[in-house]
């Protein structure tokens, strides 16, 4: 919403700057967006006259101008392409140094084929306050000499652009902006009034309201106007606010649209059929507006009629059918009370958006269907002379007079500041608010007429679902009571300033607070700080992919796909972060990046599908390591994620024993590369392993990625207890390794755990250290080196019992795996 | 001292002086003190000498011991240093050459960021609440009183999902973490004091707009909390987040339909120098409000009984302006090169006691 200071005049008497104005707005709740004052733009162009103008002697085109602009310009030479400078022409003229808004430079003395020419003659598009025209701007012959020109053509006028909020429909009037100003202390409002009209009883229309969307509509007819252009005073107020001056019909109704947020619409009499207006449903058809769009209507619309068919979607547009031109000689005006809701979803289906809806959607004046009506008519005979008929109407307005209540303590309880009940009552009457009662404790307001966001009535509370009837009832009613309460001890607030509102500390709960966080939240944090000191940088992923990439990594459910995507690269739930972090990887090895080892991102988010969401903590590793003396670049291998995703487990504490792997990861995993970290038969914790070949190569990689995921909700959270005293042997461990022949299927990890198993008392650690195969070994037999470390606790191992533990361990993997010891 | 005597000490010293490694200077100590040694087997010879004799003579033996003894080691203690020496000088490296390099890793802006607030408002008692990404219209919007027509729901660009089964609604991406504040009144009974900071989704994409970004929101609901607590919290919050003790803060008007009175909050800043509370410039960075009666209601507490504030803030603006961050989309875009700029240590992490 846009006004010009010189427009506010018009309701508000005030003597403050514009700083001051713009200052108060803001603590009001209107929003300044931005104030322009077209005079600071115009700085340095100034009004001059042509004393002479001679052709250039060097170029057809040019003319050498001898200016006059006052004083320091007395005389200035000034080359000029325009085909309308002349001797004697009255113009603008921008001395060197001024910035030129139309054409961004600055202008700068200089020589034009080799003729000084010591400013510029400029046309009204060049100041970026007109359209294009052929030549420069010539001002009258009264024009004078050396004025700045926005003074001389009275632009020395600020605009101030304020933004809306969707509770202020009155605010959309610059009446209404004017009445806040006022009742916080800046100005006086003015008074308001309509003359009185002399009409005839001259009444070819009459209305009929069958849409539950309209309250309230009325009309005349005004016959024989004169359409043409606005008076040059509306033409500039229009002009100022952004609005494109059409022709004094269409121009009162924008005028008033401004002024008092009145939506209007005029109908050329003479393209209306037939004797009724009717506000009713619009059938499946199709309707031109005013603007030239096609609209298809539905049979919810809301629109206005006559025999021959719609003619205005009503608190949108007019008709282009029964639009005003400049033949019009009778017209018919209208005014219209129109549900909001009603006017929002048609509007926002149809992406309308107009001055009028603007202003119905947030709710207009309930009083002002009749005085807008007569404000109207008093403009349109005084600009274009005509005759008024008589007001005909149907519905009526409707009963608005709704009471809201203010308890002076809830001051203090809810606004947390002293504010004397006199003042409260003062700034709701200046706001319009009419007393009911007043005593010591409250005070009970008529709310104005325009207030469409206070008191409203409390019909459809949204509870939750489960609830009974009797503790329904109850809210509502307690939400009856307060809710209008809230509403004015929000005017009261506002209008004081929020900012006089002295702060408080929150009352103490305890001395030294919980921890913010719980335990589940906590290890994210952790793992976070566990990725980082790993190498891995965290990135942060959006939550939905390109379908086809989601296909790649597995499955894309129709239920997980957006409806309205922005961008078809984004319409798809993921199923695991390591898409983002794929593609990730991509663009940075295509921008040359990740070959010294740094490859390595990670993320912790949400991840969706059938049954909900997760929380997922995803790692990848690519590219290259770093050269170095002695060192090739190489690629991570799956080693380097298997050891990062046991870390993260490990700080998790999960137990290493619990924890086995199987060869069945998902299948954007290599096939005989990965594996899935499972805690007993069913729960899998975390996958690892390369990349399937097919993956990177979609994802524009090559060579061997590596990638983790943890799936968080799935690991238990240990249970606190208290540790036991850890048992310190003073003894050294004995140290003995043995090799094993596995056959094929034999996998390391059972030959650990049944080692590991073999003996109970002194078996403290099993690790396998070496894994040879070729050489004298059948096909497909692997030997694996296994240490195995006992611990004796309170006396020196005796050989007899070394012995016997690694005859134990020998037949333990023998058993379990087959593996056979190699002598 | 005799002759021999003397030959022997001059022909050892020599010998010792030729010995240049410790072999020789090995073969030189035996020779004259080991067992079959010249010098051992001159002192074995004593006893056969006459008693008068032998005790002069065996002075002289001692004396020689003593200083041959002496020679020797000295000798090879300066071999020894001469072969340490050496040693040294072959096992010299080039010491500029760099030392190998360690990948390091960081934590995402975001991530701190959320650490930072969870730090401070953890310390005026909040704990942190969470909750699903794909919410219902009805804890996105209804709840919080927004009705489908209300200017709000078109204001949000809300992204939608297909309906679950059975159901005729389609499901939203949560356009605000506010979806939490209802679970959080839903499953609790005041007092009730919670952050909620998550993933948010609205449809706009471009310099300004990401179409995921994070939010920030808070709640405070007890029986007599004011006007005056939200303004001492939240000025607070920003003072500590931008360690400016006297950062100017402003509260404006403003309309939300989950607040009433609502406010929108800004901060001093420079336009000219994006400096935190210099200049004489106002920066919006987030909107507050007292609880809506209606809000309340809808989650099944009387408004009559209780009350409380609510604020939300977005935290890429913040970590933008704390950080110097110039760039929303960056944030999403992953790259090594800003995440190396604008990461933070893990060996760091958001606590009040170091400083946030």
């Amino acid at each position: 919403m846009k006004f010009s200071l010189s427009w506010l005049r018009e309701h508000l008497d005030f003597t403050a700057s514009v700083e001051d104005v713009c200052k108060r707005l803001n603590e009001i709740g209107l929003e300044v967006e931005g104030v322009d004052n077209p005079a600071q733009r115009l700085r340095g162009f100034r009004t001059a006259k042509i004393l002479e103008a001679t052709r250039h002697p060097d170029a057809d085109r040019l003319q050498v101008c001898r200016v006059a602009a006052g004083e320091g310009f007395e005389e200035v030479q000034v080359v000029c392409g325009a085909p309308n400078a002349r001797t004697g022409l009255n113009v603008i003229f921008a001395p060197p140094g001024t910035y030129v808004p139309g054409l961004d430079i600055t202008i700068k003395k200089g020589k034009i084929r080799g003729q000084a020419s010591g400013g510029m003659l400029c046309s009204l598009r060049e100041l970026g306050i007109g359209e294009e025209t052929d030549g420069i701007a010539e001002l009258p012959e009264t024009a004078p000499l050396g004025q700045a020109y926005a003074a001389y053509a009275d632009l020395d006028d600020p605009v101030i652009e304020i933004a809306i909020t969707p509770n202020r429909g009155d605010a959309l009037g610059i009446r209404g902006i004017a009445r806040d100003l006022a009742a916080a202390g800046l100005g006086t409002l003015r008074a308001w009034t309509v003359e009185p009209i002399t009409a005839s009883d001259d009444a070819p229309l009459s209305w009929k309201i069958d849409h539950a969307g309209c309250t309230q509509v009325a009309g005349r007819v005004i016959r024989g106007v004169k359409n043409g252009p606005s008076p040059e005073w509306l033409r500039k107020r229009l002009e100022a606010v952004g609005v494109k001056p059409i022709s004094a019909l269409v121009d009162v109704t924008n005028y008033l649209a401004y002024d008092i947020g009145r939506p209007l619409h005029v109908f050329d009499l003479a393209k209306l059929s037939g004797d009724t207006l009717s506000v009713t449903h619009a059938a499946r058809e199709t309707f031109t507006g005013l603007d030239d769009g096609e609209y298809v209507l539905g049979t919810e619309d809301m629109v206005i009629a006559d025999d021959a068919g719609v003619q205005s979607l009503a608190g949108l547009i007019g008709g282009k059918a029964s639009g005003v031109d400049e033949n019009t000689v009778d017209v018919f005006v209208e005014s219209a009370l129109f549900d909001a809701v009603r006017i929002a979803l048609t509007g926002r289906r149809l992406a309308i958006h107009t001055d009028a809806r603007q202003r119905f959607e947030r709710g207009v004046d309930q009083a002002l269907v009749r005085p807008g009506l007569d404000a109207a008519t008093n403009l349109i005979v005084q600009l274009c002379g005509g005759t008024p008929g008589a007001v005909v109407e149907a519905g009526a307005e409707p009963n608005w007079g709704r009471e809201a209540t203010l308890r002076f303590e809830r001051l203090a309880a809810l606004g947390g500041v002293e504010i004397a009940p006199d003042a409260a009552v003062q700034s709701l009457v200046g706001l319009g608010f009419e007393i009911v009662s007043r005593d010591d404790a409250r005070v009970t307001f008529r709310v104005p007429s325009w207030r469409n966001d206070i008191a409203m009535p409390c019909e459809n509370l949204a509870f939750r679902d489960g609830l009974d009837d009797a503790k329904k009832t109850a809210l509502t009613e307690s939400v009856q009571r307060i809710e209008p309460e809230c509403d004015l001890l929000e005017e009261v607030l506002r209008l004081y300033g929020l900012d006089n509102v002295q702060p408080q500390a929150l009352p103490q709960v305890s001395m030294v607070p919980a921890p913010a966080v719980n335990g589940l939240q906590a290890r994210k944090a952790l793992l976070r700080r566990v990725c980082a000191a790993r190498g891995l940088m965290e990135t942060v992923g959006f939550s939905f992919v390109a379908y086809d990439d989601a296909v790649l990594f597995g499955d894309a459910p129709e239920a997980l796909r957006l409806l309205n995507p922005i961008a078809t690269d984004l319409d798809q739930l993921r199923a695991t972060p390591l898409i983002n972090l794929g593609r990730a990887l991509g663009r940075n090895v295509a921008r040359g990046l990740a070959v010294s080892g740094d490859g390595a991102l990670f993320e912790l988010g949400p991840v969706f599908d059938a049954a909900g969401q997760q929380t997922v903590l995803a790692g990848i590793r690519g590219g290259l390591s770093a050269r170095a003396p002695g060192q090739k670049a190489q690629e991570p291998s799956v080693w380097d994620v298997k050891a990062d995703l046991v870390a993260v487990l490990a700080a998790l504490g999960v137990p290493d024993a619990s924890l086995s792997v199987t060869a069945d990861a998902p299948s954007y995993y290599h096939p005989g590369r990965s594996g899935q970290v499972r805690q007993g038969p069913k729960l899998v914790l975390g996958r690892f392993g390369e990349l399937h070949p097919a993956i990177v190569k979609a994802l524009g990689l090559s060579g061997s990625v590596v990638a983790f995921e943890v799936l968080l909700d799935q690991i238990p959270q240990p249970k606190v207890k208290r540790k036991a005293a850890p048992v310190l042997s003073a003894l050294q461990p004995v140290r003995r390794d043995f090799a094993f022949l596995a056959g094929p299927d034999v996998e390391a990890q059972a030959v650990l755990r049944a080692a590991r198993n073999a003996e109970r008392k002194l078996i403290q650690d099993v690790r396998l250290f070496d894994v040879f195969e070729g050489g004298s070994l059948p096909e497909g037999y692997r030997s694996l080196g296994v240490e195995v470390i006992l611990q004796p606790q309170t006396e020196s191992l005796i050989d007899t019992q070394i012995e016997a533990v690694s005859q134990s361990v020998e037949a333990a993997v023998e058993k379990a795996t087959g593996a056979t010891l190699r002598r | 001292m005799a002759d021999d005597l003397e030959t022997l000490k001059q022909d050892t010293l020599a010998a010792l002086e030729a010995a240049q490694d410790r072999t020789a200077w090995d073969a030189v100590r035996v020779g004259t003190l080991g067992k079959s040694g010249a010098l051992t087997g001159l002192l074995k010879q004593l006893g056969r000498l006459a008693p008068d004799e032998r005790k002069a003579r065996g002075q002289a033996l001692n004396r020689l011991r003593d200083e041959l003894g002496a020679a020797i080691e000295a000798r090879g203690q300066a071999l020894e240093a001469e072969a340490l020496a050496a040693r040294l000088a072959s096992e010299k490296i080039d010491v500029t050459m760099p030392a190998p390099e360690e990948v390091l890793g960081g934590i995402h802006p975001i991530s701190r960021t959320v650490e930072e607030m969870t730090a401070i408002f953890g310390a005026m008692g909040f704990t942190v609440a969470e909750g699903p990404d794909v919410e219902s219209q009805w804890h996105n919007f209804s709840a919080l009183n927004t009705p489908d027509h209300h200017p709000a729901r078109t204001e949000h660009d809300t992204f939608y999902l297909p309906a679950e089964d059975g159901a005729e609604e389609p499901r939203v991406l949560r356009t605000q973490t506010s979806g939490v504040q209802i679970r959080t009144m839903l499953g609790n009974k005041p007092p009730i004091r919670i952050i909620a900071p998550g993933r948010t989704y609205r449809a706009d994409h471009d310099a300004t707009h990401s179409p995921m970004f994070h939010q920030c929101e808070g709640l405070v609901v007890d029986r007599n909390i004011t006007l005056g607590h939200l303004k001492g919290c939240l000025i607070e919050f920003l003072r500590v987040y931008f360690d400016k003790p006297n950062l100017p803060v402003r509260f404006r008007a403003s309309y939300f339909p989950f607040t009433e009175p609502s406010m929108e909050v800004d901060i001093g800043w420079s336009k000219a120098t994006g400096e935190i509370g210099g200049g004489s410039d106002w920066l919006e960075v987030l909107g507050a409000g007292m609880v809506h009666p209606r809000v309340l209601a809808n989650c099944g507490l009387d408004p009559a009984e209780w009350q409380g504030f609510a604020f939300g803030m977005g935290i890429e603006r913040l970590a933008m302006l704390k950080n110097g961050i110039p760039d929303l989309r960056s944030f999403y875009e992953s790259d090594l090169r800003w995440l190396r700029h604008y990461g933070f240590s893990a060996f760091a992490p958001a606590n009040l006691t170091e400083g946030v």
